[in-house]
């Protein structure tokens, strides 16, 4: 069974809502939209206060080429322009919709087969773009950006991300065993918009049933391929994923085009499926709820905008002994400050913590293990990496390759003296930044 | 509702603790100490009290005192380093010197470098070497009474010195390999003479099972150092099976070369660190002044290690060539 070369663990699954269905989250009546929601320049509002929207009319337009715009989720009206801290708790710009309960959505005619047909690859990007597409995976990444090839290169592979590597997370495998016909329509419209001959899909070993859905999906495709993938942490890592699924090694510091191959998350395919086919942009995605104590864990397919606390709620309510709540995988994901924070276009899903994990342990001396080594997927030494951010020593972290971290934790999570690495081989990114 | 903890990813950590590691290797100890007390007798067992003891007395009041820190005895790498130095003395050792080699070992071993993990060398080998160079006749006599198979057929009435035992490798320094000699089961089993830890090769190696099983150490530096020390035995005319269970080779295989702080970070590194180590040893035994070579090998490349780590580090996944050096 394929999987990367270097470095990775074996954190325990704890996907315990491998077998739930993909249920519908009632529309809230307020939602939050956040302008910023991809890698890139935050979206520009072109609404004011009340103003009346319709389900899919874009509310914030991209000012740059790296940028998505915001579509909303709802028919309803603007109540305010106001800022919303993120799971962080950074204030940052909002568009405030009042849900009108009395005016459900009505559908867009989608495109019949033919005129998908007809589309040509540049038409296909530009509708990407224009529905507010970008990569569900995590990084949130304009996924018109990332078709668009540049001059001179060409795409042999794509690849689709179905490895879903986070414990916890079982967004993906929902959306696989569920969809896998449409998540094969939208592989098939990336291949067609960036030339690619042919598309493999990369799935875990772990999940069985989304495994056999997704080869029930492709057979007939002849350009299209299912591999399952051992299990292991960070397989989901573009790099990674590249190298378990075609061999080949992306260069230091260069873009996976490099190599011929495109990275899409399933959920990215299918997004671009539903723009495409079904003339709907971006404004919901499968979100997973769970912890040990939430009482009615799933896969909820989530508006834009929707608070944390009421899909929380959806799900069972906070439970009393909660220390924690990520937004995200327990691995990478980001620890969220307060529940009003919005749901937005990367967030895959929400893991409540007790409080007894949610504590660090105290960090003790470096004793050398060499841990931090054997499991780095990039072959980077986080424990000399730490020892340089301790005494300030930026550019020795660049001579020592810092840059290409790509932060999945294994460090940290390895580490049998509790240090915080992966917190100051981040340190040590920023400060590289900055200058 | 609690307050919302916030912090850094990654949210979990694996279930490893520096005490978890530590603790490993003292249980993985236990069979050898087993052997020593069945061969040696209550006189081990003293050794290896006060060997631990003054080890712990030390490190405390250093921390306490000196260093003003909390107290650090329960990572166990005190209790380590003194059943350790215990394992490298001979049972009928003084307790005074016993105490100087555990004082030594931690204080100027650890202690002054900074602690657990500042060390550049293996606390427990540095209070060996100190007392083989300071004791040289103590050090190197053995009970006479040890119920050994070996002693029965070489005898220790034979030997010039009759007050003192022999080791085997004090005959195959004295230029005497034959097979005859010796029994190999009766060596594995701790019918030998020696230092406490080194007589129970059986034992050792039932040790490193548990420590390669419970994932404390990597196979690297054990099976290095072992197939190293058979190769260059047998390159200079040795016995390779007498050369790797007589001495402390496979003590200093399995549990001293193996300490993570005074040892190579990357698989490459560790493969060269335990080759040199087998080369040395089997040089100063054929040539050497000492009979046992294993504790100055594993402390001169102990002091390799740094530069080890410089040229060994590892590939960075994607980049070409080799980086540049820190």
């Amino acid at each position: 069974m394929k999987t990367f070369k270097i470095g990775g663990i074996h954190p325990p699954e704890n996907k315990t809502t491998g077998d739930s269905p993909v249920v519908d989250m009632p529309v809230p009546g307020e939602l939050r939209i956040m302008l910023s929601q991809c890698i890139g320049v935050p979206a520009k509002p072109i609404v004011k206060p009340g103003d009346k929207v319709e389900y899919g009319q874009m509310i914030a337009e991209a000012p740059a080429f790296v940028s998505a715009p915001v579509y909303s989720p709802v028919n309803g009206t603007v109540k305010k322009l106001e800022p919303t801290r993120t799971p962080q708790g950074i204030w940052q710009d909002s568009i405030v919709i009042e849900t009108d309960m009395d005016n459900p959505v009505s559908w867009p005619a989608p495109r019949t087969q033919e005129e998908v047909n007809d589309l040509s690859p540049d038409e296909i990007i530009d509708l990407v773009g224009n529905s507010g597409i970008v990569g569900l995976g995590g990084a949130t990444f304009p996924t018109k950006v990332k078709l668009s090839v540049p001059k001179g290169k060409s795409v042999e592979y794509v690849l689709i991300n179905g490895a879903e590597c986070e414990p916890c997370l079982t967004c993906d495998d929902a959306l696989m065993r569920y969809d896998a016909h449409n998540i094969v329509k939208g592989t098939l419209l990336i291949m067609k918009a960036t030339g690619a001959k042919s598309g493999i899909i990369g799935i875990e070993e772990n999940k069985p049933d989304a495994i056999k859905a997704m080869k029930a999906a492709v057979s007939g495709e002849r350009s299209l391929n299912v591999v399952t993938l051992k299990k292991k942490y960070p397989q989901g890592g573009e790099k990674q994923l590249i190298y378990a699924l075609t061999g080949r090694t992306v260069p230091a510091g260069a873009l996976p085009i490099e190599t011929g191959c495109i990275v899409d998350n399933v959920a990215t395919a299918y997004a671009i499926y539903d723009a495409i086919y079904n003339r709907r942009p971006l404004t919901e995605r499968i979100v997973t709820v769970t912890g040990p104590e939430i009482s009615e864990p799933g896969n909820f397919r989530v508006k834009n905008g929707t608070s944390i606390k009421d899909i929380l709620d959806f799900a069972g309510g906070v439970p009393e002994d909660t220390g924690k709540i990520i937004a995200g995988g327990p691995m990478m994901g980001k620890a969220v400050s307060t529940l009003e924070t919005p749901a937005t276009k990367g967030l895959s899903g929400l893991v409540a913590l007790p409080l007894s994990e949610s504590l660090r342990k105290k960090e003790g001396p470096c004793i050398r293990c060499a841990r931090c080594v054997s499991v780095c997927p990039m072959g980077l030494e986080p424990y000399l990496l730490m020892l340089q951010a301790d005494v300030k020593k930026w550019d020795d972290m660049a001579a020592s390759g810092v840059m290409n971290c790509l932060e999945c934790g294994c460090c940290t999570y390895t580490c049998p003296s509790y240090r915080p690495l992966l917190d100051m081989i981040k340190l040590g990114k920023q400060e590289l930044r900055k200058k | 509702m609690n307050k919302l903890i916030i912090s850094l990813s990654p949210h979990i950590h694996a279930p490893g603790s520096i005490d978890r590691c530590m603790w490993n290797v003292v249980i993985a100890l236990v069979p050898a100490l087993a052997v020593a007390l069945w061969t040696f007798g209550l006189p081990a067992l003293w050794v290896t009290l006060i060997s631990v003891g003054a080890c712990l007395l030390t490190e405390w009041t250093i921390t306490k005192f000196m260093f003003r820190r909390p107290c650090t005895l329960s990572n166990g790498s005190a209790l380590i380093t003194g059943i350790l130095l215990a394992f490298n003395l001979p049972s009928i050792l003084p307790w005074w010197m016993v105490i100087i080699g555990a004082i030594v070992a931690i204080g100027i071993g650890k202690m002054s470098f900074g602690g657990l993990g500042c060390n550049i060398w293996n606390p427990a080998l540095v209070g060996r070497v100190f007392l083989l160079l300071s004791f040289p006749a103590a050090m190197t006599t053995w009970p006479e009474n040890v119920d050994s198979a070996f002693n029965a057929t070489t005898g220790a009435s034979s030997q010039v010195d009759a007050s003192s035992g022999a080791t085997l490798l004090t005959h195959l320094n004295s230029g005497d390999t034959s097979l005859a000699d010796y029994n190999l089961l009766d060596m594995m089993t701790g019918h030998m003479n020696g230092s406490l830890g080194e007589v129970g090769g059986l034992a050792i190696l039932l040790g490193l099972i548990y420590l390669l099983v419970t994932r404390t150490i990597t196979w690297h530096i054990p099976v290095s150092v072992i197939a190293s020390a058979a190769f260059f035995s047998w390159a200079f005319g040795g016995n390779p099976i007498l050369d790797i269970f007589a001495g402390g080779l496979l003590l200093g295989a399995v549990f001293m070369a193996t300490d993570y702080v005074t040892s190579p970070m990357t698989g490459k590194g560790q493969l060269i660190f335990g080759a040199m180590i087998g080369l040395i040893t089997i040089i100063i035994r054929r040539y050497g002044a000492y009979p046992e070579g294993m504790s100055f090998a594993i402390l001169l490349m102990n002091s390799f290690v740094p530069l080890i780590n410089r040229y060994c580090r590892p590939a960075i996944f994607g980049a070409k060539g080799r980086r540049n050096q820190a």
